[in-house]
């Protein structure tokens, strides 16, 4: 049993500043007193920790002290066999994930509404998507998890894929049976990567849905930033027992930084610490406010606040209630609308919406009186904005037609073609409505007529339409068809 | 020995009264509370270490945040006050025999437990048995109320403390949802001229306009209160705080005041032109 109460890095840190270490080595800001303005702006005491690698504070690519003893500690923390510090987000601990396990021309099964990252990754290694249909809710506009039953019939087609990867929980906190996932892949000996950008309060909270470890998945990518309480871009990326942690090492030393900020391993330790001695605590009192939003808000009326009565033992097969997601169509704007009239009309910021929901982020920060103005202005909002219930856009599925693996796609010859006139066409590029941030398409995809309605609506409805190189996305690239 | 209580009124200002005796001292759940006799003013109490009240001055702000609204609604009946765990809008409000009812939403129970038992000039308002009290959230409080007050009172800290919430513009659309066709809300508008209170004072001021018809903003002098000079904001659905002004009717139902009369009603919307000119550029 390693010692929770343990911070290695931060205690280590602290110990350096008292000592008065004399530094001639990088950085050059020397403490913060090279940059005046930037040392009053941060403050003399962040400054003073941000440091290089050295003999005494370790190495982040080649780990034998404290950052070793840091990652073993959060280890245990996660129930992890093995734990790393990441500090290129949790886009990094991703491609760690994906680099280590599915090489150019094998499989990966996935669901479509994953993070553009994922997709990202594998452009980067060359592997083939096989999308899992996640299924969908009328009722609410979004997608929910992935079936067990369409996992198994995915898995039977492609006998030859090397991993499943499952989001642990969506955006809006919806998780899938992970358990369940596990066992099927793991009885065709397949990993399971799990995406926990949202759910890295999942092993230290009571009464919270199963964290990827917890259920026997091989490797999961954990957002400590997000409800973990740590600095941005800081995260964890989590192995278990059989996956080969030093090789893993490897493939994340090849597109990981050899100057990792001390600032974020730091916070990464702190946080690990706090998490693990009062994560109960922290979890049940975050938990406590959703729910006191949620019941707020469904009394205002037209706002429909859901939490586990969606839960129906399969595509949802639990619910993270620390979440606040809240439907829009009883009031007739689309999320989007509520979160920029939020935003102009009353100073305040919530984490996206989309077109018909909108997510406020709820963690150990918020105090009551927030949570009160949140919920005045929705009332309000539904006062002076409300249209009566939508005949609005639903959410729609469209299924990916991959016609290429996205590296080849993404390298292949490309010609710009007006967006409108490029049904038909296999796209080179992604594109996707933000939020939610969901590919719409990916390199290698055919280019429908559906998906191009989906695009305009979303557009009407306010959202941003991103990735093309073309920013205002009036043109896509689309492959010449030339090699 | 020389006990003195100081409050910087800017980075560069500060304001001190000598302390003959510390009355009370408490950290609640929302503030710091403390009171103090003073030989100037009387009982002093200073929230988060910013002077809410003096014994001496207390009634110059009473008396205008209730007097003027009451005088031009012809028949407030039902009052809800927020804010002011002191009692002294209360007991102003006290004077009117048409009030049949009074709803006081004070967040800190401490601080009305506080004042109740050591500001006894104040707090006597809430012996008038039309009053309830509730110790909640005032936005929460108002969330689900519609058509209710005929007249709202929001006796607010400064943005800075727990009276922050009374400042948003979610707090005034709810007043305004709360009161009735012919309603009124009277609100403690800052001051001009210091940037701090300014930029408040104006934040408030653009905030109320684009949840009522009609918003005017009148001033007074209270003299514990930074630089002084100290405005109001009347806002209504209907009401126009000089055109509805019935001084006869107000005569008549005898009411005692110290500050308030009512050539000093019309007097009071008059602004100075560094106001005005602050006001107009919202």
């Amino acid at each position: 049993m390693k010692d929770q109460n343990r911070a290695p890095v931060y205690e280590a840190l602290e110990n350096m500043r008292n000592t008065k270490l004399v530094p001639f080595d990088v950085p050059g800001h020397k403490r913060g007193k090279g940059n005046p303005a930037l040392t009053q702006f941060l403050g003399e005491k962040c400054m003073s920790v941000d440091v290089n690698s050295t003999k005494y504070l370790d190495s982040l690519g080649h780990p034998t002290g404290i950052i070793k003893e840091g990652e073993e500690i959060a280890a245990e923390a996660f129930g992890a066999s093995h734990a790393f510090f990441m500090v290129g987000g949790t886009t990094s601990s991703i491609q760690g994930m994906i680099l280590s396990s599915v090489r150019k021309g094998e499989k990966l099964i996935l669901p479509r509404n994953v993070h553009q990252s994922i997709i990202n990754a594998l452009v980067l290694s060359g592997a083939i998507p096989v999308y899992v249909n996640p299924q969908s809710s009328q009722r609410l506009g979004i997608a929910l998890g992935m079936s067990l039953d369409d996992v198994r019939d995915t898995i039977k087609a492609n006998p030859d894929a090397k991993a499943v990867f499952v989001n642990n929980p969506t955006y809006y906190g919806i998780c899938s049976n992970l358990r369940g996932i596990v066992e099927l892949a793991h009885s065709h000996g397949m990993r399971v990567l799990v995406d926990e950008a949202h759910g890295a309060h999942f092993s230290f909270g009571k009464g919270l849905p199963l964290s990827a470890m917890q259920a026997g998945a091989d490797m999961s990518s954990v957002s400590m930033h997000k409800s973990g309480g740590s600095l941005t871009q800081s995260s964890f990326l989590l192995m278990g027992e059989h996956v080969n942690a030093d090789y893993v090492r490897q493939i994340v030393n090849l597109t990981q930084t050899t100057s990792a900020s001390y600032l974020l391993l730091a916070s990464l330790d702190i946080s690990r610490r706090t998490l693990a001695l009062s994560g109960q605590e922290i979890f049940e009192k975050v938990k406590g406010f959703s729910q006191y939003a949620r019941e707020e808000i469904n009394a205002i009326g037209d706002y429909y606040a859901y939490s586990d009565e969606i839960i129906n033992g399969d595509s949802v097969f639990d619910f993270d209630a620390t979440k606040l997601s809240v439907n829009t169509y009883g009031l007739g704007l689309a999320g989007i609308e509520v979160h920029d009239l939020l935003h102009d009309e009353y100073d305040i910021q919530i984490e996206f919406g989309d077109l018909g929901n909108f997510l406020a982020y709820i963690s150990i920060g918020d105090k009551t009186k927030n949570l009160e103005r949140l919920i005045g202005a929705l009332a309000e909002i539904r006062r002076l904005y409300r249209r009566g219930p939508s005949a609005a856009i639903r959410y729609e599925y469209l299924a990916p037609q991959v016609a290429l693996p996205p590296q080849e796609a993404f390298y292949s010859p490309r010609r710009s073609v007006p967006l409108d006139q490029s049904a038909g066409e296999i796209c080179s590029e992604f594109l996707m409505t933000y939020p939610p941030g969901i590919p719409i398409l990916a390199p290698g995809e055919r280019i429908t007529q559906d998906i191009l309605d989906y695009i305009r609506s979303s557009r009407e409805a306010g959202c941003v339409i991103t990735g093309p190189a073309d920013l205002e996305a009036d043109r896509i690239n689309i492959l010449t068809g030339e090699a | 020995m020389a006990f003195w209580f100081m409050e910087n009124h800017t980075d560069n200002v500060v304001m001190s009264i000598k302390v003959k005796e510390q009355v009370y001292s408490e950290q609640s759940e929302y503030q710091r509370i403390d009171i103090f006799e003073s030989e100037e003013f009387g009982r002093v109490l200073a929230l988060d270490g910013i002077i809410n009240l003096t014994e001496k001055d207390e009634f110059i702000y009473h008396e205008m945040i209730t007097h003027v609204p009451m005088a031009v609604h012809p028949n407030p009946e039902h009052v809800l006050v927020v804010g002011a765990g002191d009692g002294g809008a209360l007991r102003e409000l006290g004077k009117y025999q048409s009030v049949q009812h009074i709803d006081l939403v004070e967040i800190d129970a401490a601080l009305v437990a506080a004042c109740r038992k050591y500001l006894p000039t104040t707090a006597i308002g809430y012996q008038d048995e039309r009053v309830t009290v509730h110790n909640r959230d005032g936005l929460r409080f108002l969330r689900r109320l519609e058509d209710v007050y005929d007249l709202i009172i929001v006796d607010s800290t400064d943005p800075a403390g727990p009276g922050e919430i009374l400042f948003t513009k979610e707090f005034y659309g709810s007043c305004y949802k709360a009161l009735k066709q012919d309603g009124i809300m009277v609100n403690q508008h800052e001051s001009p001229f210091y940037s701090y209170e300014s930029a408040a004072m104006m934040r408030s001021y653009r905030r109320i306009r684009s949840a009522f018809p009609v918003l005017r903003v009148y001033q007074a002098h209270i003299p514990s209160y930074p630089s002084g000079h100290w405005l109001f904001g009347f806002a209504s659905k209907k009401y126009d705080p000089l055109k509805d002004f019935d001084e006869k009717r107000w005569l008549a139902q005898g009411i005692q005041t110290r500050y308030y009369n009512t050539d000093l009603h019309r007097g009071t919307f008059c602004l100075p032109t560094y106001v005005r000119a602050l006001l107009e550029s919202e």
